[in-house]
């Protein structure tokens, strides 16, 4: 199997085989820029042309090319293309999940008349982290970009829309379509029937004509006649859904949190979807090709391993993030320190843009290796905070978390998360979760595996952290003063 | 130029090696070839085969874009050990490919002491209740504890004193092949089987190897698997190659 990562920073080609380990890798990182404070783009013919230069090499690099059946992709969810179907050109550079400059749009949005609409039919609250709103920009701001794409003319769609739509021929017959996770994520669609909704875009006031067709995840799409040799396109997710399908979390309940610059949380709801009132998001998990919708619960945290990169880059504390955790471990507990990494507002549970960050509970005898161990911790405290949300919307238990992600070598934080949880913390044994998400998508799809419960006996532990009834019954006793940390850092951002 | 000057007694290009030193680590990343030659008083060819030698041993580093030198990774950590969680985190991904390729758990290990220490642990892949043993000591009769003994020198405040004859014969024949076999000596009916990893500076900084029952890692006269043997090596090589290890 094919699979492309298309993520933030860069594209990935990496080649699976049937038992789920990969057999090789490309990678290409593209510019990012940074036009005014907040704005965040990509050059999308820059990201197709890394895609196509990893996906030929790395088609080049496996003996036995013939034996690559089909394509899956993984992209960078919310970020935003809009083009002309003719010349196959970019009107505007694409708008990054990061970039901000939605944020007067949506609260004014959210303002009007009609906006609770928005919640009910898409199952997510206005805000600026979805797509919607930034292709909005684009028609308001990009000189005859209404008009245009009123007349058809313009397409819009996130990563994955355009490089299938490049792939299987761009102007000459491209493929417009979308998977259901990434339309889930544009505020546009009705989170229910899984189709575009009327109201929602005329609420938005965005053109029918330029949207994609809304497709299952798992299904064929197209054929990627841009590679040699040909390749059927047979799955697409966005990253974290892709994650949480490489972490084979098929069944209610299940969890996976991938630790990065962020941390993001999804747990498998089932077919049902579930109203959320305590803070996390209702997302769309998968979908297989005449099969219903799965549903996820989302809780995304802004900041977890960006602040030991800050520990390192900002304070000098450390010379890698790694050694964070030899720091930690110079003390034994935090020594009364809270941390709360609000850099730019917290996002889940608790959705407060104004908050600040904070260090709380200095002391004389407070040391770095105590600032260290409370940063650490504030990965935990939040992973705890999003799982106490989710717990409430669903009323689904949590048998484990299983994790990726960069953090994950650090044995201190892992420990912390399941005794913080009091929950069982498990590693798989392939790391890289979204672009073996995406291959066993589209493997799904030609049959290189018979079903999810083939995927599910390619999943192996690596490691296992198991939560200790002393510390879990210590942590729970601490969770207040961490909440209490919380709601400081919320009042010293309240304008 | 001062640093032109011969000393008497002093070797020549090692007097010009550190005079380019102190230049580069004074200059913040802004000089390049021609200026260091001038700084320091030597012909340009001079000063640029000597900055050859010191990139190769990561004593400088050169930015490729701009072509100036900047003082490297090796030298910075010189004097300090590499950070156990920082190995850990370089030596992941090849850990976990080589536990899924061989099919058994995976070990890292380093001294401590006198004492060989588990820093990282993957699990033998078949979702079997495995503890992790991180932190853990081992005996230095595992095929980790004997590739990290065979580097390491025994008269630098060792307490266990001098090496009986057979262990310091078995312990040389470990450093010149590379790789270290346990026969199930540590531990009845298991076995394992090692290889040094080495750091920028080209030491051994750690010892990197798969464990199992001693059918599957050695045939009946006890010689390793050779598939096996070439995974284990190759993962170390890696992760070697990973922290920088010159020729690795």
């Amino acid at each position: 199997m094919l699979a492309v990562d298309q993520g933030t920073t860069s594209t990935r080609s990496l080649v699976f085989d049937r038992g789920g380990r990969m057999v090789a890798v490309r990678q290409r990182e593209h510019r990012q820029y940074f036009p005014r404070p907040g704005w965040v783009e990509h050059d999308p013919m820059e990201i197709w042309a890394n895609t196509q230069r990893t996906a030929a090499q790395v088609l080049a690099d496996v003996p036995g090319t013939g034996e690559v059946m089909a394509l899956g992709i993984a992209n960078q969810r919310e970020t935003t293309v809009v083009w002309d179907r003719d010349t196959g050109r970019p009107v505007t550079r694409a708008l990054v999940w990061q970039d901000t400059r939605t944020d007067d749009l949506v609260t004014e949005l959210a303002a009007r008349q009609g906006a609770a609409l928005v919640a009910e039919r898409s199952g997510m609250a206005i805000a600026g982290y979805f797509s919607g709103p930034r292709l909005r920009w684009i028609l308001d701001h990009v000189p005859r970009a209404r008009e245009r794409a009123e007349r058809g003319q313009l397409l819009f769609g996130t990563m994955e829309t355009w490089l299938i739509w490049n792939l299987t021929g761009g102007p000459d017959g491209g493929v417009h379509v979308t998977d259901v996770t990434n339309a889930s994520r544009t505020l546009l669609m009705d989170v229910r029937t899984c189709r575009w909704d009327p109201d929602l875009l005329a609420f938005f006031d965005v053109p029918a004509a330029m949207l994609p067709e809304i497709r299952p995840s798992v299904g064929v799409l197209g054929t990627a006649t841009a590679l040699s040799p040909a390749l059927p396109i047979t799955g697409a997710l966005g990253d974290q859904q892709a994650a949480l399908f490489g972490q084979t979390c098929f069944a209610p309940g299940e969890a996976k949190c991938t630790y990065g610059t962020g941390s993001f949380l999804l747990q498998n709801t089932g077919t049902e979807l579930v109203r959320t009132r305590s803070g996390s998001i209702s997302t769309v998990a998968y979908q297989l090709a005449g099969e219903p919708v799965h549903y996820a619960l989302e809780g995304s945290v802004a900041v977890a391993g960006a602040l030991v990169q800050w520990l390192r880059d900002g304070l000098g504390l450390i010379s890698s993030a790694a050694e964070v955790e030899t720091l930690a471990r110079t003390v034994s507990d935090n020594g009364g320190c809270y941390v709360v990494p609000a850099f730019s507002g917290l996002l889940a549970p608790h959705w407060r843009g104004e908050a600040r960050g904070l260090v709380a509970g200095l002391t004389s005898y407070v040391t770095k290796g105590h600032l260290a161990r409370a940063a650490l911790e504030a990965t935990g405290w939040q992973t705890r905070d999003v799982v106490r949300a989710m717990a409430a919307d669903s009323g689904l238990s949590l048998p484990a978390l299983r994790v990726d992600g960069g953090m994950t070598t650090n044995n201190l934080l892992m420990q912390f998360v399941a005794d913080a949880l009091d929950t069982p913390v498990v590693r798989p044994m392939v790391g890289e979760t979204v672009s073996l998400g995406a291959a066993y998508a589209a493997g799904l799809a030609v049959g290189l595996w018979s079903d999810v419960e083939a995927l599910r006996r390619n999943w192996h532990r690596a490691a296992q952290w198991s939560p200790s009834p002393e510390r879990a019954r210590a942590l729970t006793a601490e969770y207040p003063t961490w909440e209490r940390a919380v709601q400081l850092s919320i009042a010293w951002g309240a304008p | 130029m001062a640093y032109g000057r011969a000393v008497p007694g002093s070797v020549q290009s090692i007097e010009r090696a550190a005079a380019i030193l102190q230049v580069v680590a004074g200059s913040g990343g802004t000089l390049g070839v021609t200026d260091i030659a001038e700084a320091v008083g030597l012909a340009k060819t001079t000063a640029h085969s000597l900055l050859r030698t010191l990139l190769l041993v990561g004593f400088v580093e050169q930015d490729p874009a701009t072509g100036r030198y900047s003082l490297g990774t090796a030298l910075l950590r010189l004097g300090s050990s590499l950070d156990t969680n920082e190995l850990r985190a370089r030596a992941s991904n090849w850990a976990d490919a080589l536990a899924a390729r061989s099919g058994h758990a995976v070990r890292l290990a380093t001294l401590s002491g006198d004492e060989v220490v588990v820093v990282h642990h993957v699990f033998r892949p078949d979702d079997s209740a495995q503890l992790l043993e991180v932190g853990t000591a081992l005996p230095p009769s595992s095929a980790l504890g004997k590739v990290l003994l065979a580097h390491s020198h025994p008269h630098t405040g060792s307490r266990s004193g001098p090496r009986p004859p057979a262990v310091a014969a078995e312990l040389g024949e470990v450093r010149a092949r590379g790789w270290a076999a346990d026969r199930a000596e540590a531990n009845p009916g298991f076995g394992g089987i090692a290889a040094p990893v080495r750091g920028a500076g080209g030491l051994v900084v750690a010892a990197l190897g798969v464990s199992g029952t001693r059918s599957a890692l050695f045939d009946a006269a006890g010689v390793p698997r050779p598939l096996v043997l070439s995974m284990v090596i190759d993962a170390a090589h890696a992760v070697s190659r990973e922290l920088g290890a010159p020729g690795a």
